[in-house]
């Protein structure tokens, strides 16, 4: 069992939590990953890890609400356990002789970008970064990419928060501004698809973390299979980070539907449950 | 009083009735009482040669416990598998008996050979129902070896270990222990009560499991060294599943099946309230001819699909379990022998709707022996399916080799180890489906065995 240290609400459907497990939080890596299963029945998640503080042992964890395991992950508060709590894996981001880095996230991706760009700051890169959010309500971490930050950008598809649209116009105001090293995308399929797109043209090296839908996280299911340059490719153990340029966006958005279905009567299910113990 | 039994077929095994089973996930052959056991381990005839013994890959004295079992002696017989296996228990349920044992069985030559496997079942079984006791630790020689994987490789590395004093810590990645054996092979093959047990007497020995733990991540081969495991096995399993590289492949109703069955058997999908889910289709296509396709296949059945097996060789060529296809069979799954898929097409929505499939005729014999299939012309035709299951083998998962300096690999990536588990490193061992790809669950076992010996020495030799 894990201990759940501390948890918050970032906005309503997005929640950060901090999990006691100090030889991961001694191992982790930006861009690695951790499964972890709240109940003893519940579902494998995989999750990427925002951030570890060494001295207490914690590996920072946030995630979005949209299934049933998620549901559960969510009701659980600081000081209970979850069951399962694996980790780190994959492969941590390349960040080896990178001076000067665009960091682009998308809603809760921001979490998994977060830590890239940190990491890029201690090693004392220029870091310029691009956050977009579907409005105000859903912005997350602002303040954390604004110390990390050379330049921070920040962009919500309705307007009521920073320039209206989406990440793409400021990453190609940066491309067109100056020359970079690379370009890391986090963030839902289709916002890395067209700010991969956005980037081409400049010939930049540009890694999009994926995170398809996984099991065991150890190369043994398969499910996590990505097809980058015509290849088939495992995230869980070639990943997660691939080159974006050669990543078949299409496909992968269209893995990422295979349990719609099943998400969408998980959480009826679980409202009906909730319902249920709200009335007694 | 008459001892020999001159019967010439082997004593039916009890099972459930296919209708029924292939609507449930419970076990379906319920194995022999004690008078069958007893009246079928009397078809042993004794022969001098034993060539049964040959026969099995780690040479359970068979003859010997087939001769307690006639007597009544149902423990004895369990102490003299267990002499030489690790789990009897299981390996009486899933071995391929009828290309080891029961192969060179005499009695065979004229009508079935004896049932060495279902009463190897029966003897493990019985022990299970009739001793709560628990395996006590003995006294610890002071050293510590580290397993990773509890696959039966490192299941029996670790319990020879643990019986010889060692203090053994298992390093497993999934969070429940058994490998294959609660991941891949079916509850209503291998109930998951049984694997627990095994699991549950390693623990009364003194074994530590840590569960949750990924070597090559968490810890590396070097800092478990560092930390003062004087010897490391790695039983790490076959690694990850095999495509075919056809179009379609990577559409939403396309599973390898390995994931199809971890869903099912480790986070037990199928179940009501289960929070993992798994795609209910209505027809199912499994390809491939292995024990893992007939799986794929009968748990496809139980969740409600009509299910198609598509091989591409003939039926003598299946590398699956007799048994397993007889049950299949029973069940209602269908075979479609020498085909091959060339398509997988998809709708609009990228939602499987056929898999287009070419038929096959035998050419000549290829490297293995077995003759190669080749594709006849202009004989496409689809297959009105809306999911696919590929169970079409595996290739080393690269994570310890790419984390662990030095350790060398061969051609395909599986880990180098020679007969006794020694690999390019002193004091890293490896065995199992890690060394040879999938293979046996009986091969693993021996392997671990093996090399838990060959450690031992390593250890003394220091
Ligand atoms: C569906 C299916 C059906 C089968 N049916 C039969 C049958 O009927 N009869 C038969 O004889 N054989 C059968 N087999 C084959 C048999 O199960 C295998 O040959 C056997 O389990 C191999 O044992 P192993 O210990 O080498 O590996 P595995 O059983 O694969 O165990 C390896 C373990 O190592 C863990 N691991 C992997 N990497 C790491 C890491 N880096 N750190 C920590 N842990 C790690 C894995 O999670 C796993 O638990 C079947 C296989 C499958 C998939
Ligand atoms: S999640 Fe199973 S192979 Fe990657």
């Amino acid at each position: 069992m894990y201990r759940i240290l501390t948890r918050k609400s970032l906005n309503p459907s997005v929640t950060m939590i901090e999990v006691e497990a100090p030889r991961i939080a001694m191992k982790a890596r930006a861009g690695q990953f951790v499964i972890l299963r709240a109940d003893a029945r519940g579902e494998r998640i995989p999750l990427t890890i925002a951030g570890c503080d060494r001295a207490r042992g914690a590996v920072t964890v946030i995630f979005q609400i949209v299934g049933g395991a998620t549901l559960s992950l969510d009701r659980k508060q600081a000081g209970e356990e979850i069951a399962d709590f694996v980790g780190p894996l994959g492969n941590p981001t390349d960040v080896a002789g990178v001076k000067k880095a665009i960091v682009v996230g998308g809603g809760v991706g921001c979490a998994i970008a977060l830590p890239v760009a940190r990491r890029l700051k201690e090693l004392g890169a220029d870091v310029r970064s691009v956050i977009g959010f579907r409005s105000r309500d859903f912005v997350i971490l602002e303040e954390e990419f604004r110390a990390v930050s050379d330049t921070l950008d920040i962009t919500t598809d309705d307007g009521s928060y920073g320039e209206r649209g989406n990440v793409c116009a400021p990453l190609k105001r940066l491309l067109d501004g100056e020359t970079f090293d690379a370009v890391y995308l986090v963030g839902p399929l289709v916002m890395m698809k067209y700010a991969a797109l956005t980037a081409k043209p400049y010939g930049v090296k540009t890694v999009a973390s994926m995170n398809p839908i996984m099991i065991d996280g150890t190369g043994m299911c398969g499910c996590c299979r990505i097809r980058v340059g015509g290849e088939t490719k495992f995230a869980c153990v070639d990943g997660p980070d691939f080159d974006a340029q050669l990543v078949d966006f299409d496909e992968a958005i269209m893995r990422s539907r295979t349990y719609l279905a099943f998400e969408a009567e998980a959480r009826e299910r679980h409202c009906n449950l909730y319902k249920k113990e709200v009335r007694g | 009083m008459k001892t020999f039994n001159d019967r010439a077929t082997k004593y039916p095994m009890p099972v459930q009735d296919p209708l029924v089973r292939s609507q449930n996930f419970e076990e379906v052959a319920l194995g022999y009482d004690a008078e069958t056991a007893v009246l079928e381990a009397k078809r042993c005839l004794h022969c001098k040669n034993r060539p049964c013994v040959k026969g099995c890959p780690v040479a359970v004295d068979i003859p010997a416990f087939l001769g307690k079992i006639a007597e009544g002696a149902f423990e004895e017989a369990y102490e003299v598998i267990s002499r030489t296996s690790s789990l009897p228990a299981v390996c009486g349920r899933v071995c391929p008996q009828e290309r080891q044992c029961e192969k060179e069985c005499t009695r065979g030559i004229k009508g079935e050979s004896v049932a060495i496997g279902r009463l190897e079942r029966f003897a493990a079984d019985h022990h299970f129902a009739h001793t709560q006791d628990k395996p006590k630790p003995p006294a610890p020689n002071g050293h510590r070896v580290a397993v990773v994987g509890s696959g039966p490789a490192g299941l029996a590395c670790a319990g020879d270990l643990a019986k010889m004093g060692y203090e053994v810590t298992v390093f497993e990645a999934l969070h429940t222990a058994g490998g294959v054996l609660v991941y891949g092979i079916p509850e209503f093959r291998l109930p998951k009560k049984i694997v627990a047990r095994e699991i549950e007497n390693l623990v009364s020995l003194g074994v530590r499991i840590e569960t949750n733990s990924v070597v090559g991540r968490l810890y590396t081969v070097e800092e478990l060294q560092e930390e003062g495991f004087e010897a490391i096995f790695l039983g790490t399993g076959a690694g990850l599943p095999r495509f075919m590289g056809i179009k379609g492949e990577n559409a939403k109703g396309v599973f390898s099946a390995n994931e199809y069955l971890t869903r099912a058997n480790l986070m037990k999908a199928y179940e009501e309230d289960a929070e993992t889910p798994i795609y209910r289709a209505k027809r199912v296509a499994v390809v491939g001819g292995g024990n893992v396709a007939m799986d794929a296949a009968r748990t496809a059945k139980r969740l409600g699909a009509d299910v198609c097996i598509v091989y591409r060789r003939g039926r003598e060529e299946l590398p699956a379990r007799k048994e397993e296809v007889v049950h299949a069979e029973e069940e209602g799954i269908t075979f479609r022998f020498l085909t091959n898929p060339v398509e997988v097409i998809t709708d609009a929505d990228e939602n499987v709707v056929a898999l287009r499939c070419v038929e096959m005729e035998l050419g000549e014999p290829d490297g293995s022996g077995r003759r190669r299939p080749i594709p006849k012309e202009n004989s496409e035709f689809e297959l009105p399916v809306d999911c696919v299951i590929m169970a079409l083998g595996t290739s080393p998962n690269p994570l310890i080799k790419q984390t662990t300096a030095g350790l060398e690999t061969g051609l395909h990536g599986e880990i180098a180890a020679d007969g006794e588990g020694r690999t390019s490193l002193p004091g890293v061992f490896a065995g199992g489906d890690a060394v040879t790809g999938s293979a046996t669950v009986i091969l693993a076992m021996g392997a671990g065995k093996n090399a838990a010996r060959a450690i031992d020495e390593y250890i003394r030799g220091k």
